[in-house]
């Protein structure tokens, strides 16, 4: 595995103090977690009881407003980072589905978290041939939108170069859909997360539109606009986003850039990284190695 | 799970999540009916403030027009949002860095000033009906009189200050409302096809001729329906007007292509491949082509030669009647264009609109025939018609 975030892990320090609670404060927690709940969705189901005592805890730290109430987490203490090694990168495509998944995005071809780009430079040409899984023809190979693969179309040609892109939502330093949303629904979390709270989008798609990245889209069940959290339920409770969890040649890693011994502080000491579209002036914060001037 | 009606088909490569086009025609209707509310509002503005006597006829007209075109502004962007339900937040919360946020504030702002300038410039008309006639029509402009029957000329002297102030600063305020829906495109910098300083201006140039040639149209309709002769001088002015602000138009959208391809920056392939492709028919022929060439070229030979009477009523009615549909194209052109070229700057997307359905082709019909349907009513509320003014008693 790549590597973990640093969040403490609250469930087993937490169960022994939940038998020590009275009654009147359980009631009170289970209150406080409804909340919780609400503010992340069903993804935090999993937390379990043990985690209502924590809340206590945190959210008498928690400043009035803003700042979510999650078990034994401060979200001062952390600054997520993700970095991509796309000389890893196998295009097995796990990461799309672990995602799909994990975070219940739409199974069509149309709706993605994240995605994975394919380029190939064929001899004698010079731009590259790209695509992702949602080509019809890659659908085609894999006989359904809900399953996710590269056809082997370039068999038979002769190919010079070829390498795979995994993308996402940046989560930018200024972000431009953090900007313009005419709601505050969409915003940046003080440890570098850009989020949406559902139940303020107004599904306009002004930010839809602002990504320069395509990492956003709307999402028709809820009739607002999704994308990638970088799983804010997992890490916030010291797992890794699925897609890092999966990847099964550590091409994706995360961590916490304010440990210097996290696996995002390593990978960034160690390679000369890009990003892309720095002329945006979003300063996104997914790092890539081994891109070629045709990505974007 | 639901499936989606409007998946785009493409070329080349495009973001997955792209293929579904965000913007959907009712954000072409939503720029056109806006545009026709701050045009209008111009025309009524050259007579109630630089005071062009030659204007009168179609004064009072041209702000029933944009009040009725006002109205409708709000609907298309309902029927788009996800959650209409939440339409009043960004009035509620708004956050202050978004361009939209502002919106809501500006549109009612200029709403009751809309209200308010019909209000004051039927006056008149409304004490008169109040104490004419009976029954529920009776009540309703009783109740609009808001209790004032006053006509003194004290009273009417006052009245022309409130008018004169609130289309001072109606034209701020018409203006404002247009090229903010400008700055809303030319803003966003992930969309090369949008990203220009020169969209505010060009939205709001676009607009008053649109306004300008909907006043051609409705006024020549009007005069027909009531069997009154045009006042030839009014369309004159009119056809000067519409040709003089084509020229600003023109220049401008000229001069933003022209530096657009200039500049030549990342991805400008992919935009010659749109423009000389896919835009062949909609911009070039139909925007470009039918809509403003024909009409400049028309208005400006009927200007040279001091073309009359009927020819001159011909002629500026298949102007104005182009220059509606140029407009049009201009929306559907920037609105789709903008989101047909993909922001891989690797793909053109093809926007396929559903013909029934809340976003539609059959809705935007609606929608643009509505205003049309309130002014019918509102004309025969309120008559903005020259003979049919209401001047206040001499002795008064």
């Amino acid at each position: 595995m790549t590597g973990s975030a640093t969040v403490p892990d609250t469930d087993s320090t937490s169960k022994d103090s939940v038998q020590e609670l009275s009654q009147e404060q359980l009631s009170q927690e289970q209150l406080q977690r409804r909340s919780v709940l609400r503010f992340f969705g069903a993804a935090a189901l999993g937390c379990g009881a043990a985690a209502a005592a924590a809340t206590a805890v945190s959210s008498q730290a928690a400043t009035a407003i803003d700042k979510p109430e999650i078990p034994g987490y401060d979200w001062n203490q952390h600054h997520w980072g993700y970095g991509i090694d796309a000389t890893r990168c196998i295009g097995c495509l796990r990461c799309v589905e672990a995602c799909k998944i994990e975070n219940n995005v739409q199974r069509d071809a149309h709706h993605f978290r994240t995605w994975v780009e394919r380029y190939v430079y064929l001899e004698g040409e010079e731009r590259p041939h790209i695509d992702s899984q949602a080509d019809p023809v890659n659908i085609a190979a894999s006989g359904s939108e809900k399953e996710y693969r590269f056809a082997n179309r370039y068999k038979d040609a002769k190919v010079d170069k070829a390498f795979f892109v995994p993308k996402m939502c940046n989560h930018c330093t200024h972000p431009a859909c953090v900007q313009v949303c005419p709601v505050g629904a969409t915003y940046k979390t003080e440890d570098g997360v850009v989020l949406i709270d559902h139940k303020m989008c107004i599904g306009c798609q002004y930010c839809v539109q602002a990504c320069p990245y395509g990492a956003r889209f709307f999402d028709d069940r809820l009739q607002a606009t999704n994308k990638c959290t970088w799983c804010y339920h997992r890490i916030t409770k010291g797992l890794l986003p699925a897609c890092v969890e999966v990847c099964p040649v550590s091409a994706r890693v995360f961590g916490d850039l304010k440990d210097k011994q996290s696996p995002i502080s390593k990978f960034l000491r160690d390679n000369r990284t890009h990003v892309l579209r720095p002329e945006s002036g979003n300063a996104p914060n997914c790092y890539y190695v081994g891109i070629d001037k045709e990505v974007s | 799970m639901e499936p989606i009606a409007e998946i785009a088909s493409y070329v080349g490569y495009v973001y997955p999540n792209e293929t579904v086009i965000p913007w959907t025609v009712m954000i072409v209707i939503y720029p056109y009916l806006t545009g026709l509310v701050a045009g209008a509002f111009t025309m009524s503005s050259l007579y109630q403030v630089f005071g062009m006597e030659r204007f009168k006829p179609v004064a009072h007209l041209s702000l029933l027009t944009s009040l009725c075109c006002m109205l409708i502004v709000p609907l298309p962007l309902l029927l788009h949002l996800g959650h209409p339900e939440r339409a009043a937040n960004p009035m509620i919360t708004p956050h202050t860095t978004s361009a939209f946020a502002v919106f809501g504030y500006m549109a009612s702002f200029y709403l009751i000033l809309l209200v308010l300038e019909n209000w004051f410039v039927f006056r008149p008309y409304i004490i008169q009906q109040a104490q004419q006639r009976k029954g529920v029509m009776g009540l309703f402009f009783r109740v609009l009189t808001l209790g004032s029957y006053d006509l003194s000329a004290k009273a009417m002297a006052a009245d022309k200050k409130w008018i004169m102030a609130l289309a001072i600063t109606g034209i701020p305020g018409a203006h404002g409302l247009h090229g903010y829906v400008g700055f809303v495109f030319g803003s966003l910098k992930s969309r090369e096809w949008w990203s220009s300083d020169l969209m505010p201006p060009i939205f709001l140039f676009s607009a008053i001729i649109s306004g300008i040639a909907l006043l051609v149209v409705i006024y020549v309709i009007s005069c027909r329906l009531r069997k009154v002769p045009v006042d030839m001088d009014c369309l004159k002015g009119m056809s000067y007007a519409l040709w003089g602000f084509m020229m600003f138009a023109l220049l401008l959208e000229g001069v933003e292509f022209a530096s657009l391809m200039y500049r030549a920056r990342e991805g400008i392939e992919i935009i010659k491949e749109y423009v000389s492709g896919p835009l062949i028919v909609p911009f070039w022929t139909m925007q470009i082509g039918i809509g403003s060439v024909i009409p400049l070229l028309l208005l400006t030979f009927m200007a040279w030669r001091g073309t009359r009477g009927t020819a001159l009523y011909n002629g500026l009615v298949l102007s104005a009647m182009l220059v509606l549909f140029s407009v049009l194209m201009m929306r559907w052109n920037v609105v789709i264009g903008g989101q047909e070229i993909a922001k891989t700057g690797k793909g053109l997307l093809t926007y396929h609109a559903e013909v029934i359905g809340r976003e539609s082709l059959l809705t935007s019909a609606i929608l643009l025939v509505a205003p049309f349907v309130l002014l019918w009513g509102a004309v025969r509320l309120f008559p903005p018609w020259v003979e049919t003014e209401v001047h206040a008693p001499e002795h008064a």
